[in-house]
């Protein structure tokens, strides 16, 4: 094994006409976290299913830890763990049940199998939960209840799908500081999520948008690499500005947060703030600032009509 | 080792999931007990007490002793009485009643010349004199109302003249086995387990996988290391206790309320069963691999269990239907059932001497399981 965790060249999944995954290249180096970033219906979830076995590829191939799928399908799937987007455990079952069902299916002896269920149910803080229904937890709990029956035969590879798209933020944070707990212990984790900041965990994302890979690399790395600058205008009649930059050549895009205008600017104009500021009225401000991971995001999906900035 | 330790998660958790379905739960016991207390009285193919009307144009003594004799046999009563044919008629044709019995005015020359009396010498065909001595009109669109009556075509009325009963010696003499009071129950109870099971096992395991998949615990399921055989064993073996409850439900309460006996061996029963119920649960596998929602899986019970009830002999006699009929019977585990159970809980019949049954009850439970496993995939494609 080359120490990569997962390796795909052109993999490509066809429903009828639609590609949901299209020509996908990947490298995912083992112990890294690494996540997919996207837009819904970009085919994270697809992709996740051609590299858990589920799926077979229209055309392309994939190995995953040394298994060449769809072949050796069977043997990955003991040595993986795999949160789906929605939650598959049963809802009519306790968290002690499902944990319980969950270490059988993995042939754990006794033993191993207490040994397991305790950690896990001290690690995600379950605990004060063991008799509750899943159904009748919350988002939050039955995701950490989801992680924790993924991990529990603890598999050498995590797929997360979207794992904290229902929790707020304080629990995401908490989530995340579990998958870095795992990532230390040597596990590679491939997640995909439509938020930046979670995508900023990563130590790798691709960035998907319509089954293709519009970039990828580190966080860090693609935003210095962005082949556009940035300008922040503050101030002044900000729909009146954006009206007039919008359709401009090289302006990619303009969006409004909260009281600023956020304008990529293509790397080739040479002095973008004077562009700029030639369009927006009195009074407004205008600077050049660090590219963030939704400016890379935009860049590398402008290609898409119709199609706006995520998240 | 870790096979049978997956089919234990199964089956425990299967076991968890009913024990809170408590609807499901209750129908387990319901569907037999009731079933068993409605059919068990309602069904009655002996005939007793047909509705009927009474015409009476002889209104004589000896017109009203024909009729105490025609009521004595029990097959009809008369709930209404009129003087009119028409008037009878529109009674039978508005449900009223079954048939009508008209009685000429002439009843006495016909009575001493009929046969039927034994007043005439033995007539001749062709003798003009002997005529029916009244007339039947049936609603003959019920075959079995109709056979009933037909019944009283023949009906000696040696004692309208309170002459001796002709005790002459029948030509055959008919021996009952097995059910010398010919109670239509002895027949049914048996027959019902074999309908309750068909209607309750694939019903219960039509939905198994598919409430999986529409419940989205599928794609969890398939990216364990558990093997198909493994996850249908396991889905299958809680419902065949169940399977054995109700069987021990319809034939412990036939035998107490209706007297069933139960002639066979426990054994036998239990061999016999066991292979309707894997018969029926590899069945209920199969269209759950098939179906895709639990709605379908319903759907598909049903046009399994139509005709397992109306081919199957349990209503009608297998040997009563045509060659088609019959040989769609034969694919049915249903058909093999009925005569392996009837033979066993009414006649005592060893295994051996319905080893043809039960070899196609095995074969069809097997070959239920292989298609089930072999259908269902651990993928999603
Ligand atoms: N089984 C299927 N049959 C037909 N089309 C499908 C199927 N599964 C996915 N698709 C299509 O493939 C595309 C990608 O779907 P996918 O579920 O992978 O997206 P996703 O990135 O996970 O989106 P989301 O963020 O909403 O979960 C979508 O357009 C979807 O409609
Ligand atoms: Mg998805």
């Amino acid at each position: 094994m080359s120490g990569l965790a997962v390796e795909a060249s052109g993999l490509t999944r066809a429903f009828g006409e639609k590609r949901a995954v299209d020509a996908l290249d990947l490298a995912v180096p083992a112990g890294t976290i690494f996540g997919f970033l996207g837009p819904n219906g970009c085919g994270k979830t697809t992709t996740m299913r051609l590299l858990t076995g589920l799926l077979r590829p229209s055309a392309g191939a994939a190995r995953v830890l040394g298994h060449a799928l769809p072949a050796e399908a069977e043997a990955l799937k003991r040595e993986i763990g795999y949160m789906t987007q929605t939650f598959s455990l049963y809802r009519d079952l306790t968290v002690a049940e499902n944990l319980r069902f969950t270490a059988d299916i993995h042939g754990m002896n006794a033993a191993r199998r207490r040994r397991r269920i305790d950690d896990v149910l001290a690690r995600f803080d379950l605990e004060d939960l063991t008799r509750q229904m899943a159904g009748s937890m919350s988002g939050g709990q039955r995701q950490r209840l989801a992680l924790a029956a993924a991990v529990l035969h603890e598999p050498g590879l995590l797929f997360l799908d979207e794992p904290t798209s229902a929790v707020d933020p304080e629990t995401r944070r908490d989530f995340w500081e579990t998958l870095f707990d795992l990532s230390a212990a040597g596990v590679t984790i491939i997640v995909s999520t439509h938020f930046m900041d979670e995508a900023e965990r990563c130590q790798q994302i691709a960035i998907l948008d319509q089954g293709r890979k519009r970039a990828d690399g580190a966080p860090d790395a693609l935003m210095a690499g962005l082949p556009a600058q940035v300008v922040q205008v503050e101030g002044g009649d900000l729909r009146a500005a954006k009206r007039a930059m919008q359709g401009r050549p090289s302006v990619i895009s303009v969006a409004q947060i909260g009281t600023r205008l956020r304008v990529l600017v293509d790397r080739s104009e040479n002095d973008p703030v004077a562009l700029v500021r030639e369009a927006v009225t009195a009074g407004a401000e205008a600077h050049v600032v660090r590219p963030n991971l939704e400016d890379v995001f935009v860049v590398a999906t402008r290609h898409a009509p119709g199609e706006d900035a995520a998240a | 080792m870790t096979a049978l330790r997956r089919i234990l998660a199964v089956l425990r958790k299967e076991i968890w999931q009913l024990r809170r379905d408590r609807l499901t739960f209750g129908m387990v016991v319901m569907i037999p007990l009731i079933q068993l207390l409605l059919f068990g009285f309602a069904i009655n193919t002996n005939l007793r007490h047909i509705p009927a009307v009474l015409v009476d144009h002889s209104q004589s003594g000896l017109s009203r002793a024909l009729v105490q004799m025609v009521e004595a046999t029990q097959v009809v009563t008369f709930t209404e009485r009129t003087v009119d044919v028409d008037e009878a008629e529109r009674l039978i044709a508005g449900a009223k009643v079954r048939a009508a019995f008209i009685i000429p005015e002439d009843l006495y020359q016909r009575a001493v010349t009929s046969p039927a009396t034994g007043f005439a010498t033995p007539p001749s065909t062709d003798d003009v004199t002997a005529r029916p001595v009244a007339q039947w009109i049936v609603d003959g669109s019920d075959t079995v109302v109709a056979g009933a009556i037909r019944s009283l075509r023949a009906m000696p009325l040696a004692e309208l003249f309170r002459k001796p009963a002709n005790r002459s010696v029948p030509t055959f003499e008919v021996a009952f086995y097995y059910n010398p009071e010919q109670r239509t129950v002895v027949n049914i109870v048996p027959g019902l387990v074999g309908i309750i099971l068909t209607m309750t096992m694939i019903m219960f395991t039509s939905a198994a996988i598919v409430r999986e998949t529409e419940r989205g615990n599928t794609e969890m399921l398939i990216t364990t290391p558990i093997r198909p055989i493994e996850l249908m064993v396991g889905k299958i073996i809680p419902y065949m206790v169940i399977g054995f409850i109700q069987v021990g439900i319809i034939l412990g309460l036939g035998k107490l309320v209706f007297n069933v006996p139960m002639q066979g061996t426990l054994a036998d029963l239990f061999v016999v069963t066991l292979l309707f119920i894997l018969a029926s649960l590899s069945l209920g596998l199969v269209i759950s691999t098939v179906a895709k929602s639990q709605l379908q899986a319903m759907q598909m019970t049903v046009f399994f269990l139509l005709p397992s009830i109306l081919l199957s002999g349990f209503m009608f006699p297998y040997e009563g239907m045509p060659v088609a009929a019959q040989r769609i019977a034969d694919v049915l585990p249903a058909t093999h059932f009925m005569v392996a159970i009837r033979g066993v809980v009414l006649r005592d019949a060893g295994l051996a001497e319905l080893s043809g049954h039960l070899w196609f009850l095995a074969g069809f439970a097997i070959l239920g399981l292989i298609v089930a496993a072999l259908r269902f995939r651990k993928r999603l494609d």
